[in-house]
C-alpha cells in the first residue's frame, strides 16, 4: 500500500479541521495510507509574505526536517503548496545543504487535487454531492501550479453537483495573508467584488482548494447575511 | 510598513461612481487584451513574451554598450544627444533651447517620462507656454491633475466631468457628447500645433543600430507634435534602447495587443533626426535627451533591475485587483499599479511610503500578463524584505518583528504549538478586538477556532485504533 504523508496547513488544523478529514477520507478510500506527522506547523508562507524571510527559512526547516524523507507529501492548499514547492528553494539561496533537499523533496510534493489526478490518476472518486456550485480559481494554485481544468474535471464527476462558472473566476478573492489586515478596506473591497460575481450564479456554494479564499469569503459573506456556504473541494470530494 | 493612505483608500473606495468607472474601463482595456491575444490572432503569443523578455534582459545587461550605440547612430543621421542626470536637468536643458530661439509655445505629446519629472512644472519658470496634446492629459493638464492610468490618464473622468472642465476652462457650453468634445479639443489644439516653437515627446523605444526614436500613439498628435515646429526634443528614460530595428516588431505585436487590445496603435512614427534636404517636413533641429533620474540606481540589483523591462503597456494595472480598487491617485508616484509599486520603492528608496510593496494580495495576475515577463509579485518580496531590513536598522517595526520573531518560535516547536493552540481555541472568542483581529473584523466575521483541531482528531483516532497483537 502506497503512503501519503498529509500536510494539512495550519489554518486547516486549527479552522477547518473537517477539509483535512475530508482529505484522509477521500485517500483511504483510493487505498492509500495515510501518515499524519504529528510535529508539523506551518508551511512559513506569513512570514515571507511580510518581508521576513529569515523567519520563514525557520519554519521552513522544520518542515523539511519532518517530510524530507516522505513518499508524497499531501497538501490541500494551493498557496501552502506552491510556497514549498516555488518559494522554499528562493529561502534558501544562500543554504545549499537545505536547498538540495527542497530540491530532492518538490517533486514528491502534490497539492490534494492534482495528487488525485497525477498520482493517484482518478477523475471519479464516486462522491455525490446535490447542489449548484461554483468555482473559485485560488491564486497561487492557479497561477503557479497551473490549477485550472483539473479541480473542475474532479467536480464534473461528483453525482448530483452541478458546476456553474462565475463571470471573474480568476479574481482574486482579496485574501492575501497579512494583506487582509494590512489592508482590511482594500481587501474587504476586493471580496465584495468576488462575491458579486459569485452571487450571480445562484449557486449553494463557491468550492475552492485553498481554506484560506474560503475563510475570507465566508467571513464577508457571513457579515453581508449572503446564504452561499463555502466548502473546501476536498469536502465535495468526501462526501457520498 | 508606513501607514495606509486611509482617507484617500476611503474616499475612493466609498465613491461608486468612480468605482464603476475604473472597474468598467479596466475590465473593457482586459477583455480587449484577451481578445487580442488569443491563439487562435497570435499562436505564438508566449514565445514573443519568452523573446520580449531575452531582449530586454541582454540590453539592460549591456546598456552602455547599446546607448553608444544608439548615439553615435542618431549624430550620423544629424541629431543632437544629450544626457541628463534628474528633472532640473531636463528643464533647464529644453528651457535653454527655447529661450535661445525665442520659442514662445511648446506642444507635448503624451509621456510619462515627462510626467515623472514634471516637467511642465519645470518649465512654468520659463516664459513659454506649455500645451498637452493628448485629448486625455489635455483634459488634466486643464483639470491640474496627474494622469490616472499610464495609457489611460483620464480613466477616471466620465464626459460630464469633462463637459465641466471644458466649459470652465475654455468658455464653451457645457458640452456631454464624446465627439463634440473631440472637436473642441481639436479647434483648440490645431491653432497651437501650427503656432508651437517646440514639440516635446516621449519614446516608447530607441533603437540603437538604427538611431531612432518610435512612438506609437491613436491620435496623431505625437506625428503632429514631431513635425509641425521646427524643433523637436525626445524625452526617454535610458533603458527605453533596444539592440536592433528587427526587434522592434516583438514589442509592437505586444504593446498595442497589451494595453488596449489593438494589433498595432493607429500610428507607429520612427524619427531619426531633423528634416534632411530630400524630406518636405520634419524639424530643422532634433534632440534626444536620455534620462537618468535614477535609473542606473535599479542596475545595481541582478534580480529587481527587471523592474527596468517595463514598456509601459498598463496591463498590469487593469488586471490588478488592488489598483481597480483603490485607483491611480492612491499611489504615491505617478507610476501607479503593479508597477509602480515596484518602482517607487527603488527610485524614491523602500523608506519612503514603505506601505507600497505591501498593498498587493501576491495574486500574481500582473505577472501572467506582462508582455515583459516581469516577476512582479517577485520583487514585492524581495522589497518587502527590505522594508523590514531598513525599519531594523532604523529602530522601528520593532512590534511586528518581535511578533514574526516569537511565531516562528512556536512554529519550530510543535508541543509549543499545540499548547497554545488549545489555549487560543478557548481565548479567541474573548478576543476579536485585539490588533489585527480587530482589522479582520472590520470588514468580516471572525471564523471560529475549531473545538478539535486535526492535530487532536487524529490522535483520538490513532488511540481508537484496534492495535496488532
Amino acid at each position: 500500500m502506497k503512503r501519503v504523508s498529509l500536510f494539512v496547513t495550519c489554518i486547516v488544523d486549527q479552522v477547518f479541521p473537517e477539509v483535512g478529514i475530508a482529505v484522509t477520507e477521500v485517500l483511504e478510500r483510493l487505498g492509500y495510507e495515510v501518515d499524519f506527522p504529528a510535529a508539523q506547523t506551518c508551511c512559513g508562507q506569513p512570514a515571507l509574505n511580510s518581508g521576513y524571510p529569515d523567519e520563514a527559512a525557520r519554519v521552513a526547516r522544520h518542515f523539511l526536517d519532518i517530510f524530507r524523507d516522505a513518499e508524497y507529501v499531501v497538501v490541500p492548499s494551493g498557496s501552502c503548496a506552491s510556497m514549498i514547492t516555488h518559494h522554499y528553494e528562493e529561502i534558501f539561496e544562500h543554504d545549499a545543504e537545505r536547498a538540495e533537499q527542497i530540491r530532492r523533496l518538490t517533486p514528491r510534493v502534490w497539492e490534494f487535487s492534482r495528487f488525485l489526478l497525477e498520482v493517484a490518476r482518478v477523475e471519479s472518486v464516486g462522491a455525490r454531492f446535490k447542489g449548484v456550485v461554483t468555482y473559485h480559481d485560488s491564486c497561487h494554485g492557479l497561477r503557479e501550479l497551473g490549477l485550472k481544468a483539473g479541480p473542475r474535471r474532479l467536480l464534473a464527476n461528483v453525482e448530483g453537483l452541478t458546476l456553474r462558472e462565475m463571470e471573474a473566476a480568476e479574481e482574486c478573492c482579496g485574501f492575501g495573508g497579512t494583506f487582509s489586515v494590512k489592508f482590511p478596506e482594500v481587501s474587504g473591497g476586493m471580496a465584495r467584488t468576488k462575491i458579486e460575481s459569485i452571487r450571480k450564479t445562484e449557486a449553494d456554494a463557491v468550492v475552492s482548494v485553498d481554506s484560506s479564499c474560503l475563510m475570507q469569503l465566508q467571513g464577508v459573506m457571513r457579515r453581508a447575511g449572503v446564504p452561499i456556504r463555502t466548502l473546501h473541494l476536498a469536502e465535495i470530494l468526501a462526501s457520498r | 510598513m508606513s501607514d495606509r493612505p486611509t482617507e484617500g483608500f476611503n474616499k475612493t473606495l466609498d465613491d461608486p461612481r468612480l468605482q464603476l468607472a475604473i472597474y468598467s474601463a479596466t475590465k473593457r482595456l482586459m477583455d480587449h487584451r484577451a481578445n487580442a491575444i488569443e491563439p487562435s490572432r497570435l499562436p505564438d503569443y508566449q514565445q514573443l513574451r519568452d523573446h520580449a523578455n531575452h531582449i530586454k534582459k541582454h540590453t539592460i545587461e549591456h546598456l552602455d554598450y547599446y546607448l553608444e550605440q544608439l548615439e553615435t547612430n542618431l549624430i550620423a543621421h544629424g541629431g543632437k544627444v544629450v544626457y541628463c542626470r534628474d528633472g532640473a536637468e531636463v528643464a533647464d536643458f529644453v528651457l535653454g533651447v527655447a529661450r535661445d530661439r525665442d520659442a514662445r509655445l511648446i506642444v507635448k505629446s503624451k509621456s510619462m517620462t515627462t510626467e515623472e519629472i514634471d516637467l511642465n512644472d519645470g518649465l512654468e519658470r520659463g516664459r513659454v507656454e506649455t500645451v498637452e496634446t493628448d485629448l486625455g492629459e489635455y483634459i488634466l493638464q486643464l483639470a491640474h491633475q496627474h494622469p490616472y492610468h499610464i495609457v489611460a490618464p483620464a480613466l477616471h473622468m466620465t464626459r460630464y466631468d469633462v463637459a465641466e472642465i471644458f466649459a470652465k476652462n475654455l468658455g464653451v457650453p457645457n458640452e456631454v457628447v464624446i465627439e463634440n468634445q473631440t472637436k473642441i479639443a481639436r479647434a483648440v489644439l490645431r491653432e497651437k500645433f501650427l503656432k508651437a516653437d517646440i514639440g516635446v515627446t516621449g519614446a516608447n523605444f530607441l533603437i540603437a543600430d538604427s538611431g531612432a526614436v518610435v512612438l506609437v500613439e491613436n491620435e496623431g498628435n505625437a506625428r503632429l507634435t514631431t513635425s509641425a515646429p521646427k524643433i523637436h526634443i525626445a524625452v526617454a528614460g535610458i533603458e527605453k534602447v533596444i539592440p536592433r530595428a528587427q526587434d522592434l516588431g516583438v514589442f509592437l505585436n505586444l504593446l498595442g495587443r497589451s494595453a488596449t487590445g489593438q494589433p498595432l496603435t493607429v500610428y507607429t512614427s520612427f524619427l531619426s533626426g531633423p528634416r534632411r534636404a530630400s524630406e518636405i517636413d520634419g524639424p530643422d533641429e532634433f534632440y534626444l535627451v536620455l534620462l537618468d533620474n535614477g535609473r542606473t540606481k535599479l542596475l545595481a540589483d541582478p534580480e529587481k533591475r527587471q523592474s527596468l523591462y517595463c514598456i509601459r503597456c498598463g496591463a498590469c494595472l487593469n488586471h490588478c485587483p488592488v489598483y481597480r480598487k483603490i485607483g491611480g491617485h492612491n499611489y504615491p508616484w505617478i507610476y501607479s499599479g503593479p508597477i509602480g509599486a515596484i518602482i517607487t520603492p527603488q527610485f524614491h528608496g523602500v523608506s519612503e511610503d514603505s506601505w507600497l510593496p505591501f498593498a498587493s494580495s501576491l495574486c500574481g495576475a500582473c505577472a501572467e500578463v506582462c508582455p515583459v515577463k516581469i516577476e512582479i509579485p517577485k520583487v514585492l518580496l524581495k522589497l518587502r524584505a527590505e522594508v523590514t531590513q531598513a525599519e531594523r536598522r532604523e529602530g522601528r517595526g520593532g512590534l511586528e518583528r518581535f511578533t514574526f520573531v516569537v511565531w516562528a518560535w512556536i512554529m519550530t516547536h510543535p508541543k509549543l504549538y499545540l499548547a497554545l493552540a488549545r489555549i487560543g481555541s478557548k481565548l479567541a472568542p474573548l478576543a476579536p478586538n485585539i490588533g489585527p483581529l480587530r482589522n479582520w473584523a472590520r470588514e468580516r466575521e471572525v471564523p471560529r477556532i475549531a473545538s478539535r483541531s486535526f492535530h487532536q482528531w487524529w490522535a483520538r483516532r490513532e488511540r481508537a485504533k484496534p492495535h496488532p497483537q
